[in-house]
């Protein structure tokens, strides 16, 4: 997995609450058999015309947010379906980072099995932040994990919490599988435990 | 300490835990379907390992599955077909049990865990989707999980976790006549909200939760994602043993003795701290109808379409968007709204009951809309419509009666709608082009969706005219 340590970059603003994976990445193009190559149909209805051409004023359509690297949006990103090709399909954008007050409880974990950081700030913070991205280049936004820091462009500084695991695995871009296999003796243990506790499982 | 259900069903299942509580969990079962687990099954490939735990680990086609007659002849979008192909060689390849298009048990994986017996009390239960929460139902810890979680639960028949939050949904007193197990749900996810649940397991009680047939209480379990929760819980009882009994994967003799004395203790505790309780009166739920794009966006029936700017901070562009993409007038009554095309189906209301409660409605009567679908949850939830004599109810109403599989729940088969067009489904989301670019979806329940079928529009089920005689 790729290691997430810190990132400066253009944050592209999307203030709407509820943005869920269905818009992230409609299901017709969840019919891949890869982890990559969804970067085309990223936000589809939202960015291309029935006749498939862009829709200027989509955000990530606009020559300032192409390149963006970080996503300031509203609450409760990602919700609805677990599928990860939303996270997936953001990455394969550039997307590293997400701010957001609120995510869907899958999607977030699905970030971090991809070296993506979303970072929960309260609304007031955010509010800022995206006042930041409306700028576009003019004003880059700083984030930094190992001191759990957001920078807006006017250098105010916000401390944003996350799971220590979660990030020790981030900052390492450590594999989970590999890790768990590595308690493999714990697992057998528990399996056969249980397979005298609860036999019929 | 008394502890909640969920407490009981977490500390049953804990493999290891670190000294900041993050934890290794056991996983009872692991339900797969196309979607989500070809880049897995790849992972798994391309690191030479092996699937743990194949005889715990239950794989479906259903999310591409077309529900046409002539799907016997293969699939015809290649994109579908190669996902299908891949689990086909994926199932074989792994061992895995496996329910393959052509095997009148297939059906849609919620429908089929429970149904062959794959899902029962105090499991733990996961699947790379997120309607997983179905399995609660049955007093499991079920929920949905991205793909390399997917690929984790292969490899190790464990998942990392943090511990969820207790929140406590009761529903008390009856509901009055009309009123569902849909009408239950969505009526929560209206008073909560789409995050309301967010970090929680709900565990749903009360008498109105009690007296609801398991068919019902796996509606309500499934939508507890659409409230934002990990997952929801129903504790087991009687009406859950009963249905458990006797399908292919329960325990029988001295198994059943043994697994039934676990079952029974597994409650909520007198006393045990909950960190969120909401409370709904059953008498006070109506037949209700979705009229945005969030499954929050829920009114009763006797409702209008609301002002976008009657709301707060983001939901105002929020309702305002959706209005403009539902093509709805605010102050505009929900009885008034014409619909195109009916769909009865999907894990959230795709089982027998359902599809006997939407025949009542339906018998003796033509539909007024161009389109109506059937799509049962499964084969054999098919096999016994036909038989109850159900299908031919909907055939000679006008429904389509197709195979069973997720269809036009999110449309990723040609189960679609065109652009405008406009639905009342009984699935569970209503998100902009969840059932096709451009299509407008109303959820409801089962019988509400029939008696839209026949008047061609948004109905209340409680003032349909008597049927004929």
């Amino acid at each position: 997995m790729e290691k997430f340590t810190n990132l400066t970059g253009v944050a592209a603003p999307m203030p709407l609450v509820n943005i869920d994976t269905d818009m992230i990445i409609p299901k017709q193009f969840l019919k891949t058999v890869q982890r990559t190559g969804l970067v085309k149909n990223l936000f589809d209805e939202m960015r291309y015309d029935d006749q498939g051409n862009e829709i200027p004023d989509f955000v990530l359509n606009q020559p300032a947010y192409r390149q963006a690297q970080i996503l300031v949006t509203g609450e409760n990103f990602g919700c609805g379906s677990s599928r990860e090709h939303a996270p997936w399909a953001l990455a394969d954008f550039g997307i590293r980072a997400i701010i957001a007050p609120s995510y869907a409880d899958i999607f977030y974990n699905n970030c971090f099995k991809n070296g993506m950081l979303p970072i929960v700030l309260p609304q007031d913070q955010v509010d800022v932040l995206m006042e930041d991205a409306r700028k576009g280049e003019n004003a880059r936004i700083a984030i930094d994990l190992e001191s759990q820091t957001v920078t807006s462009a006017d250098g105010q500084v916000f401390a944003f919490q996350i799971d220590p695991f979660t990030k020790h695995c981030l900052l390492n871009g450590l594999d989970d599988v590999g890790l768990t296999l590595e308690k493999v003796s714990a697992i057998d243990a528990f399996e056969n435990a249980a397979a005298q506790a609860r036999p019929w499982i | 300490m008394p502890k909640t259900l969920y407490d009981k069903i977490w500390d049953a299942h804990v493999v290891h835990e670190d000294s900041d509580g993050t934890c290794l969990l056991y996983i009872d079962r692991h339900l797969v379907h196309e979607v989500t687990s070809p880049q897995a099954f790849e992972g798994l490939r391309l690191a030479g390992r092996t699937v743990r735990a194949p005889d715990k680990t239950i794989a479906v086609p259903d999310h591409n599955v077309p529900t046409t007659p002539d799907r016997e002849n293969g699939i015809e979008n290649p994109e579908s077909r190669i996902q299908v192909e891949t689990l086909d060689r994926n199932a074989q390849e792994f061992g895995v049990n496996y329910y393959p298009v052509h095997d009148v048990r297939q059906g849609i994986v919620h429908i089929v865990g429970p149904e062959q017996g794959w899902t029962l009390p105090g499991m733990t239960v996961v699947c790379g989707d997120s309607h997983t929460a179905t399995h609660g139902a049955f007093g499991a810890l079920a929920h949905g999980i991205g793909t390399s979680e997917v690929e984790h639960v292969l490899a190790t028949q464990t998942l990392i976790q943090k511990k969820s939050k207790n929140m406590k949904v009761e529903i008390t007193g009856s509901l009055p006549p009309g009123v569902t197990a849909k009408d239950i749900t969505l009526s929560v996810i209206g008073a909560t909200g789409t995050a309301g649940g967010t970090g929680h397991v709900i565990e749903y009680c009360g008498q109105a939760i009690e007296e609801l047939s398991m068919e019902g209480r796996m509606t309500v379990c499934n939508m507890a994602i659409e409230g934002g929760a990990r997952a929801g819980l129903i504790a087991p009882d009687q009406k859950t043993f009963d249905y458990v009994k006797g399908r292919p994967h329960a325990p029988k003799g001295a198994q059943w003795d043994a697994a039934l004395a676990w079952w029974t203790t597994l409650k909520s505790d007198e006393g045990a701290h909950w960190d969120k309780v909401v409370t709904l009166k059953a008498e006070e739920i109506a037949p209700v109808v979705t009229w945005g794009t969030s499954p929050e966006d829920v009114l009763p029936i006797t409702g209008h379409v609301p002002d976008p700017e009657s709301f707060s901070g983001g939901k105002v562009g929020a309702a305002r968007r959706a209005l403009d993409y539902m093509g709805l007038q605010p102050g505009t009554r929900l009885t008034d709204i014409e619909i195109d095309t009916v769909f009865i189906g999907s894990c959230t209301n795709g089982r027998i009951e359902d599809l006997r409660a939407a025949a009542e409605i339906l018998k003796g009567r033509k539909i007024a809309v161009k389109r109506a679908m059937v799509v049962p949850g499964s084969g054999l939830v098919r096999a016994q419509a036909e038989e109850e004599g159900l299908a031919q109810i909907f055939i000679d109403a006008g429904f389509e009666w197709r195979l069973a599989g997720c269809s036009m729940c999110l449309a990723m088969n040609p189960d679609q709608l065109a652009p405008g067009e406009r639905c009342a489904a009984t699935s569970n989301r209503n998100f902009e082009g969840r059932q096709g670019r451009g299509g407008r979806t109303h959820l409801m329940s089962p019988a509400m969706a029939a008696a839209a079928a026949i008047t061609g529009r948004l109905t209340d089920i409680r003032e349909l005219a008597p049927q004929p005689a």
